[in-house]
């Protein structure tokens, strides 16, 4: 019941790299150090030390073992397919491209700070809302009743809800860093995109399609994350490439084996001229 | 709807210090948010040259290692039953006092009743010189545990290794080929450069039982049976030579491959490298006329040297290339695909394929690099052939018996490729290449002063070397650098409890430990470990091991056996050196050491252990520690010793601004003002490598002088990698009688036979009893990324992603046994059975069963509630891990480690799998098995 303001042409965003996530949780270790001191921290851990360590986490790492669908279409094609229109990429009913052959896939999970987010017009105060400047999805503490139907409304798990603090907490996009002038302008990134070891997320307009972000998506065929569902993710994935495995190879002529040939396979060398 | 107010340019804190990380062993810089003088933040140091800006979960997890309720914070005195728990907090001049009379005593009698063994502590530089004043022999770190096997297997084989001396050229390499590498060493930079490959279109294999982390990335993976990396690897040779695709300019260029190998079975000299007058290699060198050849040096220049024939030596007798042997072994069928492939569990055709995968990428896609250079004998080349095929290689290879042979395989299998140092392959990491092996012996006797003649661990290169008595008996505690483990470059950490309270060879007065985890999960057999810790002699009611002092910044599980425990800094309130004499955080273009400094005060009565040690060898007078009239040489501590000590003039802890004013490097006196110039620039110092030395390093004048004003390298002569290692087949030759030190006889054959100069595969030294046929399953453990070489999981945040541990098993393995996913079941070996939970994993080679390692806690320790998941459900294999082999035909128990340099062989654990008449019913618990029990 919160309205949305007019589509901004400004629409920040997170691409995360499927082929070179390793799986680490670098990104949402970073995530929850700053956001726990930040602006919009802390974010509680209950049983710290116990038997039912948990907290609230903006960001979180899933790892999955994936059957490939052999011949049939796969995740990856279709991903590929879309590549004239960044924003409007399909893979139905699988947040995952589904590769050719099994693959372990990391995968790590924020708010994708959607065009048309349902967790913002469910909520029934305006402490959910999105920027009109640059499209971040944020919840207002001081607005927020704790009532959690924003996380019934959002598909994708991303809204983690402090019984400690009695509100939602989410991704940020960590505003408090990327506009934040008292920070080095190399540092006014995300916390997890920073973080990365292997560089595998970015961040960026995706409003623009000059911009980085907006040309790997083009590149790669990046895509978003269950678009069928019409609310229209802002933040891209970039599917796994294809493995060079043995399936994807020709096939090799072998070289004569040596012991076919009358001469003891060490003479072969004994004419070869070496310079030292 | 914006918020009220939304403050986005609020300061990260109101201080920024930068240091070097620990939460691993990695060594990134870190900048350390302070607020209120509290730590707020911590990011990677976007300047520094190990991570670049980025940190991983663990380095951003430090703000709650560093706030931990598991920290100790005062000395304690046990006051109750070893392993109770039970101490008094005491003052910590009377710690100090109490250590420095039980160490006083002993250093009176005899230094080597001191067994002092330390963790992955980095500190290693200091350690280890300190026992050597100490005058102990008994001195060992991590390593022998951890990856002596990668270390000693490449020092003697090329001067180098992975890990901390190399690394795969990430900007040129088109081809890598992990072997055996989990999430691991080393953590950071692996994952920059795989990001860069991945990037840049290269092939990534992944050779590994299991597929995650990095292999679930890589282009290919393939799942081998653990133990057979080193057949695997004869077969790509196999194949190499056989389609002879094979770098043999490179081999007579910079390996021995050329040097004659004198063949004159049952002589003193058979299998060592023929030499002239002058102590230099010989090797046989075409002329001008047809089928005649001539003897000269090998080091000659210009000249066409011959790597296959016999050739008549001056003496008349035969020599034969080492390379000629080399090929004789690996073309012989015992390393045809067709006979590896079902013990690898790695295809036939697989395996013809990547081993020509490797020549193509390394011959087909080689290229030159437009870099003049000038080489080790002065000539001058335009270009670099480059080699763009690299390869990794880690624990996986290491922690087998037969890892140090596996891993001069891997190397020997690069350096038939010409992929050593070239463009595109792995690269050396300054201060590498060092001779094969380094000059640098063992310790062995002690001086008029007390302390030893050498550093406690180093380079055996003869058995002359050996820390053995008259009668051939192990010297060492560990049984270092005995018959038993005579190339034991790291020590035998493993070994030191049951031998000390075994008195096996002999008995110690104290164990002292530091960051050494050896009641838990830093010793194999854990539940006797545990029980010898507290043992006591039957006739004088006294402990078996005397005393125990261990220092540790939390509340491990081996607090609990110790007398004493002298509780360390976090490591953002000390002072620390990354010292180029230590383990190096170079990469291959720069050279590089670091410092921590103190960011925060402690808020507990802890000192850092460096300080502790340096004020305990102040009370003992130990040398280098006072001063000629007695009085304190450090008063200020580590800090101070870091920058004034001088282990040779000129030469200290760190090289960076040495000289008095700061403009030296490599060598200069002391400058007071180093520790400001490290602080300045973010902790840390680098010396670039010059363009014309970055690749070749090993035989190239441009770096090799630059080296030399630095100190690396005591000379500007090439350096000559070991095809044939003629150091192994000098302890060979004394197992065959020659020499005047020899094996006692139980030992020849062993010897022998585990001690040839040209690398082979053998099976697991356990395999051929008759128990192993019971235990069909390979059972390995990895490191999560989000834990790997992390000082403890109690950190608040990770085990939130990770509170316990499963085992995984392939789906087919599962059925069989009827398991079902989730299950609860039984992992038996000979010494115990564990009860954990099962989860099915495809990615799982079906021959393996496999587990995250180190999470699995003691209860009790590390200020976890009683009921936390790490204790109730999480578990350790070491439990099922004997420390000792099966009964040999003497009578005999070896550790259980590599029979050359006395690496633990964790990883060739077998074990079966039972099923629970209770599956759904949680809880680990662990049964000792009948077997195998204390003797």
């Amino acid at each position: 019941m919160t309205s949305l303001p007019a589509p901004s042409t400004r629409k920040l965003g997170l691409v995360i790299d499927l082929d070179i996530c390793v799986g680490c949780h670098a990104c949402a270790v970073a995530c929850k150090e700053w956001n726990d001191g930040g602006a919009f921290g802390p974010l509680p851990d209950a049983d710290p030390y116990g038997a039912e360590p948990h907290g609230v986490w903006f960001n979180r790492v899933h790892t999955y073992e994936i059957s490939g669908i052999g011949n049939r279409e796969s995740g990856i094609e279709k991903a590929g397919a879309a590549r004239k229109s960044p924003c409007a990429s399909s893979i139905p009913h699988s947040p995952l491209p589904i590769p050719a052959a099994t693959q372990s896939v990391h995968f790590p999970r924020s708010c994708l700070h959607c065009e048309t987010p349902a967790c913002v017009t469910v909520c029934p105060t305006g402490a959910s809302y999105k920027r009109a400047e640059d499209g971040i999805v944020l919840v207002d503490e001081d607005k927020c009743i704790g009532c959690q139907l924003c996380a019934w409304a959002c598909p994708y798990g991303a809204r983690e809800f402090s019984a400690k603090r009695g509100v939602m907490q989410k991704c940020t996009l960590c505003v408090d860093r990327i506009y934040n002038e008292t920070l080095e302008p190399h540092d006014r990134q995300p916390a997890c995109v920073k973080a990365c070891p292997t560089r595998a997320r970015h961040f960026g307009d995706l409003g623009d399609e000059n911009s980085d972000v907006s040309k790997l998506v083009a590149e790669r065929g990046g895509y978003a994350l269950m678009p069928e569902l019409g609310y229209q993710p802002v933040n891209r994935y970039l599917p796994p490439r294809p493995r060079r495995d043995a399936s994807q190879l020709k096939p090799t002529i072998h070289p004569e084996p040596s012991d076919e040939t009358p001469m003891p396979p060490l003479l072969r060398w004994i004419d070869r001229v070496l310079s030292r | 709807m914006p918020h009220a107010s939304l403050a986005l340019n609020t300061p990260t804190g109101d201080e920024v210090k930068t240091t070097t990380c620990y939460m691993c062993a990695c060594r990134c810089g870190i900048r350390v948010h302070l607020k209120d003088g509290r730590v707020r933040y911590i990011d990677g140091n976007p300047q520094h040259p190990v991570n670049r800006g980025v940190i991983c979960a663990k380095g951003s997890a430090g703000i709650k290692q560093h706030y931990s309720p598991a920290r100790l914070g005062k000395p304690l005195l046990r006051v109750g039953e070893r392993g109770s728990g039970e101490f008094r907090e005491i003052e910590w001049e009377e710690a100090l006092s109490l250590a420095a009379k039980w160490l006083g005593d002993i250093r009176k009698r005899n230094p080597d009743e001191l067994a002092f063994f330390t963790g992955r502590d980095q500190s290693q530089a200091l350690t280890g010189w300190w026992a050597q004043q100490f005058g102990t022999i008994n001195y060992a770190a991590h390593g022998g545990f951890c990856s002596v096997n990668m270390a000693a297997a490449g020092m003697y084989t090329f001067g180098g290794s992975f890990w901390e001396f190399g690394e795969p050229d990430w900007e040129l390499t088109r081809y890598l080929m992990l072997w055996g590498v989990a999430e691991d060493h080393d953590s950071n930079p692996i994952k920059l450069g795989l990001g860069k490959l991945k990037g840049r279109g290269a092939k990534i294999v992944a050779i590994n039982p299991v597929r995650t982390g990095y292999g679930a990335i890589a282009d290919e993976w393939v799942p081998i049976n653990p133990g057979t990396d080193g057949l695997l690897a004869g077969a790509f040779i196999h194949e190499l030579l056989r389609m002879d695709r094979i770098d043999l300019d490179y081999l007579v260029r910079y390996t021995n491959a050329h040097h004659l190998v004198i063949r004159d079975a049952g002589a003193a000299d058979d299998g060592l490298i023929a030499r002239d007058a002058d102590g230099d290699a010989l090797c046989a060198a075409r002329t001008s006329g047809a089928g005649v050849h001539r003897l000269v040096k090998a080091k000659a220049i210009d000249i066409e040297p011959l790597v296959v024939g016999e050739y008549r030596l001056a003496d008349g007798r035969i020599g034969v290339p080492a390379f000629h042997l080399l090929a004789e072994r690996f073309l012989s069928n015992e390393y045809s695909p067709e006979a590896v492939s079902e013990r690898c569990g790695v295809g036939v055709e697989t395996i013809r394929r990547l081993a020509q995968e490797l020549a193509e990428a390394a011959f087909d896609q080689a290229f030159e690099l437009a870099q003049p250079w000038t080489d080790a004998f002065g000539r001058r080349h335009e270009t670099m052939q480059a080699r763009p095929l690299a390869m990794h290689a880690m624990r996986g290879i290491s922690a087998h018996a037969n890892g140090f042979h596996t891993c001069r395989t891997l190397h020997i299998l690069q350096m038939l490729l010409g992929a050593i140092d070239a463009p595109g392959s792995f690269r050396y990491q300054p201060p590498y290449p060092k001779s094969s092996p380094p000059p640098n012996r063992p310790g062995k006797s002690r001086k008029d002063n007390g302390a030893l003649d050498g550093g406690p661990l180093g380079y055996v290169q003869s058995p002359d070397d050996l820390l053995v008595d008259a009668a051939g008996a192990p010297r060492r505690l560990d049984k270092a650098y005995s018959w038993e483990f005579p190339l034991a470059a790291h020590g035998l950490m493993h070994s030191v409890i049951r031998n000390a309270w075994a008195g096996d060879p002999c008995r110690i007065d104290t164990l002292l430990m530091f960051m050494a985890n050896m009641g838990w999960n830093s010793s194999m057999n854990v539940g006797e470990t545990q029980r010898m810790l507290c043992d006591r002699d039957a006739a004088t009611g006294e402990y078996r091991i005397p005393h125990i002092i261990y220092a540790d910044a939390y509340a491990s599980e081996t607090v609990a056996f110790a007398d004493l425990v002298l509780p360390d800094t976090t490591y953002l309130e000390r002072h620390d050196c990354i010292s180029m004499l230590d383990r190096p955080i170079s990469d291959a273009d720069c050279a590089a050491d670091a410092i921590r400094q103190p960011v925060v005060a402690p808020d507990r009565d802890v000192r850092p252990f460096q300080d502790v040690l340096i004020d305990i060898g102040t009370r003992l007078g130990l040398p280098g520690l006072v001063n000629t009239d007695g009085s304190p040489r450090y008063p200020r501590g580590f800090a101070q010793y870091m920058v004034e000590h001088e282990r040779a003039p000129g030469v200290g802890m760190l090289a960076g601004w040495r000289g008095s004013d700061g403009s030296k490097q490599g060598f200069g006196e002391p400058n007071p003002g180093q520790m400001a110039r490290y602080i300045e620039h973010g902790c840390v110092w680098e010396a670039k490598v010059p363009d014309a030395g970055r690749y070749y390093k090993m035989a190239n004048r441009d770096y090799l002088e630059w080296a030399k004003t630095l100190g690396f390298v005591g000379s500007t002569d090439a350096m000559v990698m070991q095809l044939y290692c003629e150091t192994l087949q000098r302890f060979r030759l004394a197992a065959q009688g020659h020499g005047k030190t020899q094996p006692p006889e139980r030992e020849r054959a062993r010897v022998a036979r585990y001690f040839d100069p040209l690398p082979f595969w053998f099976a697991s030294l356990q395999e051929t009893s008759e128990e192993h046929r019971t235990y069909p399953l390979s059972a390995i453990t990895q490191r999560p990324m989000f834990m790997y070489h992390s000082w403890g999981s109690q950190n608040a945040w990770l085990r939130q992603i990770a509170a316990r541990n499963v085992l995984y098993l392939h789906p087919r393995i599962a059925s069989r046994h009827g398991i079902a996913d989730e299950d609860w079941i039984w992992v038996v070996s000979p010494l115990a059975r564990i009860r954990v939970q099962a989860k099915l994993h495809s990615a799982t080679a079906p021959g393996t069963v496999w587990t995250w390692n180190a999470i699995g806690k003691r209860k009790g320790a590390w200020k976890l509630s009683g009921d936390a998941p790490e204790s109730r459900d999480g578990f350790l294999l070491n439990h099922l891990i004997s420390e000792l082999l099966p009964t040999t035909d003497h009578a005999h128990r070896y550790a259980n480690a590599d029979p050359v340099t006395g690496q633990a062989a964790w990883f060739d654990l077998r074990v079966r799998i039972e099923s629970d008449p209770e599956p759904r019913v949680p809880g680990h618990r662990i049964e000792p098995g009948t077997k195998d029990a204390v003797q």
